[in-house]
């Protein structure tokens, strides 16, 4: 937990001499509270102190990583517990369970499943991020192979390997260790070996406990032994369970800087009961979950997971935004329309997806207001004549484009008398209010 | 160190609603955050309302006019088959039929179909209008003169109509919905409007302007768990209604509730991701706080049910 000003400040050696460019210990212990300085500044300060102010300035949830390259993922480094405070920071990562029990062609197909669930959502790439490869068969052999089958066709998704059996975890690791893979599989009875395994491979460690006393006793251990990397599982599995243990976790890692319960948490959602899946797995998104295991890839399920994970981590302060500029849809000559627009993002997609659909090559200019809708910068006066007459002679279009036609959406039809007003030589027109009318507007103009 | 539970105890506590005359349905009552029941009480369960309407539901996707067909060409028929057949708790019958934009039916016509709706039901029913604030404050008025005794929901009150409507609610001893858009504060200015008129806060219920999945859903999230922390944490009373949920009525009109896959296919299959949206829609909303849906699908409805007896 973050320290105050008063406690830094005991642990300065408080002889105000002036080296660290603040005129007292006192004042610099403020600036360190706040964040504003660093801890080097001051060249006398003691070991201890300095390994005492480290741990204080820690984030409260540990940041963890598994994978490489581009698909890496990111967890942890959260701060708070409600959204609307501060955006979250690392949004859940989903992963897809492979038994080890599953053929070759099964293990193969679900893989090639996960290679194809990207998709592009608002300007966003979203898939399934990762493979928890299960041991099911309780045979080491057995886990490998099925880590060598998706290894082989996957190299690049990260891995999640589950055996409870520190041999078995040490071979299948092994051969994906340079994936970086999670090891999950730590519990009272083989944390020792398990240590040894995730600390010599230098791969992050899942450790399970049944309930957060003795979670945060395991990880307690573990870190003695000097794996620092965790992600957690309280033995939570009905959505009772798992809302109760995840926000407990949480607040004890921020509220009240309990350093043991501060690690990702992983959940398992697996029903046989698709839709159900979905719900748990959305209770994960939005109540604390880092990753969220779930039993098959489905394109709708993923679909609806993706854009619940897409909203709950979007910053609640600036909303998504794209860049002012006009942008072509299609190959447009210089008789295609030209619409108008603003740039939150989510307008943006919409209506460039549907003049895609209508196959009408356009232009779309797009206005900064701010990352609002159409409406919503209206209302803020965003979203002006002026400012809309401003933006299009700026923008130089006139001399790119054959006939001076401004469509703009049917929701601001009110402002076309004064946008034509202040544009002269321009013909406003207005177009449908709902973009899904923009083909059928388009195609029969 | 003995490890303690990071719980919580609250200052405040949601109201709790009862609505309907014979059999009768209770929401709101708890002490803590959404489905906290390991630090408080929650005595209730959230309610789910099926969505019904005074005219066929032309307007609504293929995927969902099809659960109904045969059962919504009246209101009084998909009215009994919500109750007989799906089992609803409650039913909620949107008067969209009244606006002007649509068959503009009359304020008596509208009382009428409400009349008739209660006669063939014994669940409570909530009452809603085609939320164009003019003719809602004709159609509100008639409709809850229609339903007088019958401990109804009327709705929805806007800060343009909230006059007459209150009065109304208030005459025929109804409860009364409060909608606002997205704003914490403009929710609480709303409700003090409301109890400036006399009307008992208890007998309110907040609705802060539902959005769909993947449409301005965090807006709804957000501003939901705000208004709770509010309700419990401060113990603002003017924020301690229970708060509700419109979840069919703006999930079943976006593209992914529509779009087939054959025109998309990396969204899968469309039955199934429309009963999602819907599905996930809510429990996001029942996460940051609503304890009252207004849903539509009996897929999604079940979803939701097995959902919520799994957190309560
Ligand atoms: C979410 C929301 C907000 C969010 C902002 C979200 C954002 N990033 O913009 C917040 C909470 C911050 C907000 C604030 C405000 N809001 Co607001 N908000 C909404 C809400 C609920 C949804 C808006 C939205 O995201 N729509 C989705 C996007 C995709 O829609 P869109 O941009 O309009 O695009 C569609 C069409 O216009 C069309 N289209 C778009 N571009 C083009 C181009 C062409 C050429 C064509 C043909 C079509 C087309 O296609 C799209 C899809 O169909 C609406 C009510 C509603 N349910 O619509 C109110 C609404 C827009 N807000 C409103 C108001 C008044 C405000 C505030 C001024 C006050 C308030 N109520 O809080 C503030 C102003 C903000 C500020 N900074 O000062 C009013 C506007 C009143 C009016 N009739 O103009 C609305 C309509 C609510 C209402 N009924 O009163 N709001
Ligand atoms: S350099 Fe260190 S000892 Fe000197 S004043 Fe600054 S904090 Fe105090």
């Amino acid at each position: 937990m973050a320290l105050s000003g008063v406690e830094i400040f005991k642990l300065l050696p408080k002889t105000n001499c002036k080296k660290c460019g603040h005129p007292t210990c006192l004042a610099f212990a403020m600036k360190l509270a706040q964040r504003q300085v660093s801890l080097d500044l001051c060249p006398d300060v003691s070991e201890e102190a300095k390994q005492k102010l480290g741990e204080a300035s820690a984030p409260p949830i540990r940041p963890v990583s598994i994978g490489s390259g581009d698909r890496l993922i990111k967890m942890g480094e959260e701060t708070v517990l409600f959204r609307h405070e501060k955006k979250f920071i690392n949004p859940c990562a989903f992963a897809v369970e492979i038994k080890d029990t599953q053929s070759h062609e099964e293990i193969e197909s679900i893989t090639q499943e996960v290679i194809d669930s990207e998709i592009e959502r608002v300007g966003q790439r979203l898939r399934i991020d990762a493979i928890f490869v299960s041991n099911a068969s309780g045979d080491g052999a057995k886990l490998q192979e099925a880590v060598n089958i998706v290894l082989k066709k996957a190299p690049q998704v990260p891995l999640i390997i589950h055996t409870e059996d520190p041999t078995s975890a040490e071979g299948a690791a092994k051969i994906a260790k340079d994936n970086r893979p999670l090891l999950f599989g730590a519990n009272e009875a083989n944390a020792e070996a398990m240590a040894k395994v995730a600390k010599d491979l230098k791969i992050p460690l899942g450790v399970n406990a049944k309930g957060l006393e003795a979670l945060s006793a395991l990880t307690d251990k573990i870190k003695s032994l000097g794996v620092e990397d965790m992600v957690i599982d309280s033995g939570a599995r009905t959505a009772k369970e798992i809302l109760a243990d995840n926000t407990c976790i949480r607040r004890a890692a921020i509220k009240k800087g309990i350093k043991a319960l501060g690690y990702p948490i992983i959940t398992f959602a697996q029903r046989s009961d698709a839709m159900l899946e979905t719900m748990i797995a959305s209770l994960g998104v939005a109540k604390y979950s880092s990753i969220v295991v779930l039993s098959s890839v489905q394109k709708w399920k993923s679909l609806v997971l993706f854009t619940l994970r897409q909203n709950i981590y979007t910053d609640p302060q600036v909303p998504m935004q794209v860049e002012q500029k006009i942008y072509k849809v299609g190959e447009p000559g210089q008789d295609a329309p030209l619409m108008i627009t603003t740039n939150f993002s989510l307008t943006y997609f919409i209506v460039t997806g549907e003049i895609e659909n209508s196959k009408v090559p356009a232009r779309l200019a797009v206005m900064d207001s701010e990352g609002l809708s159409v409406l919503t910068a209206w209302a803020a006066g965003k979203f002006t004549a002026s400012k809309i007459a401003a933006f299009i002679q700026e923008s130089g279009i006139e001399n790119e484009i054959s006939n001076k036609e401004l469509i703009i959406p049917g929701y601001v039809a009110i402002l076309s008398g004064a946008i034509e007003d202040k544009l002269p030589g321009w013909k406003i027109t207005v177009g449908p209010r709902e973009a899904n009318a923009i083909p059928t507007f388009l195609k029969t103009r | 160190m003995a490890f303690a539970l990071p719980t919580e105890t609250y200052a405040g506590k949601v109201y709790e609603v009862t609505i309907g005359t014979d059999k009768t349905a209770t929401f709101g009552g708890e002490n803590v955050l959404p489905f906290h029941n390991f630090e408080g009480t929650i005595p209730h369960k959230p309610l789910i309302a099926y969505e019904i309407q005074d005219v066929p539901p032309e307007d609504w996707p293929e995927t969902l006019r099809k659960v109904y067909e045969g059962k919504s060409a009246d209101p009084v028929t998909w009215a009994k088959h919500c109750q007989d057949d799906l089992k609803a708790e409650a039913i909620a019958l949107r008067l969209i039929g009244t606006h002007p934009d649509r068959e503009n039916r009359s304020a008596e016509e509208a009382a009428k179909t409400v009349s008739d709706v209660l006669a063939a039901i014994n669940v409570p029913l909530i009452i809603l209008g085609s939320n164009n604030p003019d003719k809602d404050s004709q159609v509100l008025v008639a409709a809850s003169e229609a339903a007088k005794g019958r401990n109804c929901i009327i709705g929805k009150a806007q800060e343009s109509n909230h006059k007459t409507i209150v009065a109304a609610a208030m005459a025929n001893n109804h409860k009364l919905v409060a909608m606002s858009e997205l704003d914490i504060n403009l929710s609480k200015q709303l409700n003090i409007l409301i109890t400036q008129m006399g009307f008992d806060k208890e007998r309110i219920i907040t609705d802060p302007m539902c959005s769909a999945l993947g449409y301005g859903i965090e807006y709804s999230y957000s501003v939901m768990e705000r208004i709770r922390l509010a309700a419990l944490t401060q113990n603002d009373v003017i924020m301690q209604p229970p708060m509700m949920g419109d979840i069919g009525f703006y999930v079943w009109k976006v593209k992914e509730a529509q779009a087939s896959e054959s025109d998309l296919p990396q969204w899968g299959n469309l039955e199934q991701r429309a009963i999602g949206w819907e599905a996930a829609t809510a429990a996001a909303l029942l996460l940051s706080g609503a304890e009252l849906l207004i849903m539509r699908h009996p897929e999604a409805v079940k979803t939701i049910n097995s959902f919520i007896e799994e957190l309560i």
